[in-house]
């Protein structure tokens, strides 16, 4: 992502816990954020086998309140928020009018007439002027970006950990659900979402306790074997589970459907922006399909990387990289559809060279996610 | 950090070589190798290719960076090490050792002499560096 150095970039509640970690700081979307401690692969196999704490205090937060909230909300995003019951989380899109993306976020039901916005955090300023601008109604919007923490716990030993810290009873708490409680005596929003493909949580609180609670998860999971996790491995754990990064994978010029984010469009629920593009779209069919693949040559694609089929470009790599946990080099990427079934046969340009790979079937690693 | 043997000599793109007799050993140094982070892929010429001082020989792989290598030397390639095809991570493990890569018979012996010594490569480091 292209930096802007005219801006200075934003630092979490965390930064000098970073750096006194011995970190390595890097810019990203506009914040300087730690892409690793120990080494990405490291960190990656820890959340794999273990628990890794990440520090993704840089993402957004918008609360929207009041009688007209849910009635402003709907033709904002692509899933029904009118399915959500209170205590529940849902992964939605917004969209452009043309259906590209605006920006993937989690929307949370806090109470009746109260909602949370999870959104990326190269987008908050983008997203903010976005819905505020569309969103009108007998509502009101708060940006809580700034004084709201964000910690994320993931791995199998997550659960155990934080069931030891809070003062409610985590294992109650189902797969995109949460609940309100204390987290080693913080005042915290306990969700149980996560970018890794393991069970864990990932828990709101404010700014000021973030370092409490960070060094609190730290201490309680020596013993599981706990690492702190960087941008590195967050980025390779999301790809072993396909998922699309924003600004990598999607943005304004994809739509939901090729990027195979149609279950969380749902067009029934009626209008929102972008419904009419993308129903078009739908009712046509794809004209690319976002497929992972796997390599066969030895090489490592990347995202920008050209994908040929005898010499001819049918598409494009938006992710690649090794996985740490598959061992091997995968990645993701926009394939003409005629050549985005499991099984078919691939090239990717790799330095002027056409390397074999290999469409497969996703998640790359089975996703643990504790579902249902 | 800080570990740069004095019978090596570097250059300023953080690789060294090891001088054996008429030949050359190559690899890229502690330092190189801390800045890419964990190495996950290795591509490195043929045994019989030509290799020219200062001119890329390969590339090296990290998670997040792919980074060229430059030949310290100029030369014929007469082995490479085959084990970082599977084991790359050799070159974050010991760089000066197991994770080795070329070893050139070389053409033109006065070309070392535009080679740093170990504290030359570590003042470049310090100061110039990166």
């Amino acid at each position: 992502m292209p930096e802007r150095s005219e801006a200075p970039l934003k630092r979490t509640p965390l930064y000098a816990v970073h750096v006194k970690a011995g970190a390595r700081m890097v810019p990203f979307g506009g914040w300087e954020m730690p892409l690793q401690y120990a080494g990405i692969v490291e960190e990656h196999r820890a959340v794999r086998r273990a628990v890794g704490l990440f520090d993704v205090s840089h993402m957004g937060e918008f609360e929207i309140s009041g009688p007209g909230a849910l009635a402003v909300l709907q033709p904002l995003t692509t899933n029904d928020v009118g399915a959500l019951a209170v205590g529940q989380v849902q992964y939605s899109l917004l969209c452009y009018p043309d259906g590209g993306i605006v920006d993937d976020l989690t929307v949370y039901r806090l109470g009746d007439d109260r909602f949370m916005l999870t959104v990326n955090a190269a987008n908050i300023d983008r997203d903010w002027a976005w819905v505020t601008g569309q969103g009108q109604g007998d509502c009101r919007w708060k940006n809580r970006s700034d004084e709201t923490a964000l910690l994320a716990v993931q791995g199998p030993r997550a659960e155990g950990l934080v069931g030891r810290l809070a003062d409610t009873d985590v294992t109650r708490i189902g797969y995109y659900r949460f609940a309100r409680g204390t987290v080693a005596g913080s005042a915290a929003i306990i969700s149980r979402t996560g970018y890794t493909g393991e069970d864990g949580f990932e828990l709101y609180a404010e700014a000021r306790e973030a370092e409490s609670l960070w060094y609190a998860l730290l201490d309680a999971g020596k013993d599981d074997g706990i690492m702190p996790v960087g941008l590195g491995a967050r980025d390779t754990l999301r790809l072993e589970m396909k998922y699309a990064l924003y600004g990598n994978d999607i943005d304004h010029t994809t739509n939901p459907i090729e990027a195979g984010l149609g279950w969380v469009v749902k067009l029934s629920k009626g209008e929102f922006i972008g419904r009419t593009a993308i129903e078009k779209i739908k009712a046509e069919g794809p004209r690319r399909k976002l497929v992972g693949f796997e390599m066969v040559d030895r090489a490592v694609a990347r995202h920008g990387y050209r994908v040929l089929k005898g010499g001819l470009e049918i598409g494009v790599v938006t992710s690649g990289s090794y996985g740490p946990q598959v061992d091997r080099y995968i990645g993701m990427g926009y394939v003409a559809t005629a050549h985005s079934k499991v099984g078919d046969e691939i090239e990717v340009e790799v330095r002027g060279k056409a390397q074999q790979a290999k469409v497969v079937q996703t998640p790359f690693y089975p996703s643990k996610v504790k579902k249902g | 950090m800080g570990n740069y043997p004095a019978d090596l000599k570097y250059t300023k793109e953080h690789e060294w070589a090891r001088i054996e007799g008429n030949r050359a050993r190559v690899g890229i140094t502690a330092y190189a190798q801390e800045q890419l982070g964990d190495v996950v892929f290795v591509e490195l010429p043929k045994v019989g290719a030509t290799v020219s001082q200062m001119q890329t020989f390969g590339v090296v792989e990290s998670v997040k960076a792919v980074s060229d290598l430059y030949a310290p030397l100029s030369g014929g390639v007469v082995e490479v090490n085959a084990e970082l095809v599977k084991k790359p991570e050799l070159v974050n493990q010991d760089p000066y050792g197991k994770g080795w890569m070329l070893l050139i018979a070389v053409s033109d012996a006065t070309e070392v002499d535009a080679l740093l010594t170990a504290p030359q490569y570590e003042e470049f480091l310090a100061t110039a560096g990166h």
